[in-house]
């Protein structure tokens, strides 16, 4: 990350004085940190909500019906961690909020199994966390509602008649994060 | 069925609410002590944005997508993808906001129901803010030894480009 992040603004810099844009950079580069806060209130009211429910769900033992639903093909993907009840609860749980498109659900649940998994080597990303990491940015999610909104806007006849091509390229794109991830923690060297 | 996509979240909510109360869970305080920690997980998650965000407007700002954009238009073309929707790919995983700011401008300018229109919703609806969800998941945990999640994640996301471009003419 310190070399992308410095990269970016390296490049930033060079390219915004190249093409004589030197002020917008520096402008942006306020306007970006202030952005940053913005987003985060405007999404806290989700994220807390469904943090919320999905505490509801915890309780009343649903979301443990629905990780078991997945729990035998998850352990085909962390193999490392399937041993550890902690982590592989986290994990269905994560998976099945990204299903879901709660996006903002997963999250937390996400990082309490990243968490977890970091506890094991410390600094350094394990094969399931790449795994979990991977498989967290490539989407998912059943019913893209916010894409659907965005068309219905501009007036489409049926905005949600993408579905099948959304879940065929979603499952194309995941599917290739898995077999990235299967194949580069053979060859990768740290 | 449209009404059903409509409903799906207060749907998802109801549901769950019924079910917990019918288990004799007490529903209205799980669910404030789980908003709490949802509070807890925003504190953690907010350095990491503003890190992030501000290095995203510097280079949008900079001018630096459109130039590589030109430079990309000929690997595009070559892999069948329109480089109309380069900016979209380039933004996607980058900023979330920003590749929905963009995909509705590309999806208005070009019709929602149009081939253009729709590979866009399909990119945006198919793929993630890989760069933002890498960020904020190895700082929550202090990895800085990433090893090869992003270059995994990003294949992950042309394979989701190019299958979107795909299903998209199979589909319509």
């Amino acid at each position: 990350m310190t070399v992308i992040w410095t990269g970016m603004i390296v490049v930033s810099i060079l390219c915004g004085l190249a093409t004589g844009r030197g002020p917008e950079v520096a402008a942006a580069a306020v306007e970006g940190a202030s952005a940053a806060v913005e987003l985060s209130l405007s999404i806290a009211g989700m994220l807390c909500l469904w943090t919320g429910v999905m505490e509801v769900m915890r309780r009343s033992g649903l979301a443990d019906k629905l990780s078991r639903l997945l729990r035998p093909a998850l352990r085909l993907l962390f193999p490392q961690v399937a041993g550890d009840q902690g982590i592989m609860d986290s994990v269905s749980a994560n998976v099945s909020a990204n299903l879901l498109g709660l996006g903002n659900a997963a999250t937390p649940l996400g990082l309490e199994a990243a968490r977890r998994m970091a506890r094991r080597s410390p600094g350094v990303a394990s094969d399931s966390l790449c795994m979990l990491v991977v498989c967290n940015t490539a989407s998912i999610q059943l019913i893209p509602t916010t894409v659907a909104s965005v068309r219905a806007a501009a007036g489409s006849a049926a905005p949600f008649d993408i579905l099948p091509a959304t879940w065929l390229a979603s499952a194309l794109s995941v599917g290739a994060g898995v077999v990235m991830c299967r194949l580069l923690s053979k060859v990768w060297r740290d | 069925m449209d009404l059903l996509f409509t409903m799906i979240v207060p749907l998802t909510i109801g549901g769950i609410a019924l079910y917990a109360a019918g288990r004799r869970v007490d529903v209205y305080s799980a669910l404030v002590q789980g908003a709490g920690s949802g509070l807890e997980t925003l504190v953690r998650i907010v350095p990491a944005l503003v890190g992030l965000m501000t290095a995203v407007y510097m280079l949008r700002a900079s001018g630096a997508l459109e130039l590589l954009a030109v430079a990309l238009s000929p690997v595009l073309d070559k892999l069948g993808l329109p480089s109309e929707l380069l900016p979209l790919m380039l933004v996607r995983p980058i900023s979330g906001s920003a590749a929905l700011g963009v995909g509705a401008e590309l999806i208005s300018t070009y019709g929602p129901d149009s081939q253009l229109g729709r590979t866009a919703a399909v990119m945006l609806g198919s793929t993630e803010t890989t760069f933002y969800t890498i960020a904020v998941y190895f700082g929550a945990v202090g990895i800085t030894r990433t090893r090869y999640a992003v270059p995994a994640a990003l294949c992950a996301d042309l394979t989701g480009f190019l299958a979107a471009a795909w299903a998209v003419s199979l589909l319509f």
